[in-house]
């Protein structure tokens, strides 16, 4: 394939993830790595480096709308940052130690739950706890505003909600990936937080994380201009027209065709992973 | 609205009073993403220009050569006029902005006098000047 060719055709695709990742708030990075491997067989560690980069890219471009209306809560983002970044760190240098077959196998995985997730209704979490002298002391508790007014929470399972997070971050360095999933679990189920609050905030979050392994991906040459260049532009352009056609779009059969692109994408890297053919 | 007055009077609200600074935030991210994907853009013309016709190939994995993987090097590169150095130096730009972010907290939590948020954003902005600077990739 031509340089030319490969470049557009890559940049639809993921111009393609980015749209359906910001439409159905699964994230187009998850889907990018596999499609890349699979279908355009590029080494797994360029993939990852590409898709890593496209993730502070759409990340940013969204937090800057999400910042706006004032849901997101920037203590809890910056408090609970602490442990992404250090674990994208630990992520980023677990992956230039990790074989390749076993990266592939561990991808699998993490998208066979995502698909299971993203099925899975959410149980409501109980609300109006008291609040946690652990989070008071560090100032989480916070309100916002919705169309009942003004809305109080109080957050609760400091320490769990911070070591989920440390397992988000090391699971984004080590696959390039936003782990928005594993963000908002630790925030909305084990911490309390409501769900708007939790999914702006982890939007807010995975620049950041995701900055903090891009440092040692860059370094140690994972990440090449000619790939990543129409990957990051695609997602962007993807995910910016998500948002924008968000409130409109009939989400719930998007997301099950999403969510089955993600299982079958599952599937093949495991299968990749543990029987070869990367 | 009444009963917004009623409940912020039971209820000290702790995050950012500051709008503006949120504003500011929003913006700043915005500007990052939107000049390095230009810059991003630019890079993508030159180096299509001049590789269009040639193979694409990334089955082997060889690792970048030093003018993509340091600061000095992709700043040469751009000099030169290189397409894929401009492109390098977008990427930059771009996990630059987040960390402008957390630097800008800083200030943020300086504002109000939170000296416990302070701390908690220098050591992110430590751990991501580290990933950057200091996991060999040198000035």
């Amino acid at each position: 394939m031509t340089i030319l060719l490969f470049t557009i055709v890559v940049a639809a695709v993921s111009f393609a993830a980015g749209l359906l990742g910001s439409l159905t708030g699964l994230g187009g990075g998850v889907v990018l790595v596999p499609l890349l491997t699979i279908f355009f067989h590029v080494d797994i560690r360029y993939a990852i480096g590409a898709s890593l980069v496209s993730v502070i890219a759409t990340s940013s471009g969204a937090a800057a709308a999400y910042v706006k209306e004032g849901i997101s809560n920037i203590r809890i983002g910056m408090f609970l940052e602490i442990a992404t970044t250090s674990g994208a760190l630990l992520g980023a240098f677990l992956a230039t130690w990790i074989p390749v077959r076993a990266i592939a196998a561990i991808f699998g995985v993490v998208l066979l739950y995502s698909a299971y997730l993203s099925r899975k209704p959410r149980p409501h979490a109980q609300r109006n706890l008291p609040p946690d002298p652990l989070a008071t002391k560090l100032r989480l508790n916070g309100h916002f505003h919705d169309l009942e007014g003004m809305r109080t929470y109080n957050v609760q399972n400091v320490p769990t909600g911070f070591g989920l997070m440390f397992g988000a971050g090391t699971l984004s360095g080590l696959l390039g990936i936003g782990s928005g999933a594993v963000k908002v679990l630790a925030m909305d189920q084990a911490m309390r937080i409501p769900f708007k609050v939790s999914t702006t905030t982890s939007n807010f979050m995975i620049g950041v994380t995701a900055a903090a392994s891009a440092g040692v991906y860059l370094s140690r040459g994972y990440v090449d201009p000619g790939l990543a260049m129409p990957v990051m532009l695609g997602v962007l352009a993807g995910s910016l027209l998500g948002t924008r056609i968000l409130v409109k779009a009939e989400t719930a059969s998007l997301r099950l065709v999403f969510s089955i692109v993600i299982l079958v994408l599952g599937l093949q890297m495991l299968y990749k992973g543990l029987w070869g053919g990367l | 609205m009444p009963s917004g007055l009623h409940a912020s009077s039971e209820f000290k609200p702790q995050p950012w009073r500051d709008k503006r600074m949120e504003v500011i935030l929003g913006n700043l991210l915005r500007t990052g993403v939107l000049l390095s994907a230009l810059v991003v853009l630019l890079g993508a013309c030159i180096y299509l220009y001049r590789h269009a016709l040639e193979m694409a190939d990334y089955k082997i994995f060889r690792g970048e050569p030093s003018d993509f993987r340091t600061i000095p090097g992709v700043i040469e590169s751009v000099r030169g006029g290189h397409g894929r150095g401009w492109i390098q130096l977008g990427l930059l730009l771009l996990i630059a902005t987040p960390i402008a972010r957390v630097a800008f907290s800083i200030v943020g939590f300086s504002i109000e006098r939170d000296r416990m948020y302070v701390g908690f954003t220098v050591i992110v902005l430590a751990i991501l000047l580290y990933s950057l600077l200091g996991s060999g990739f040198t000035f």
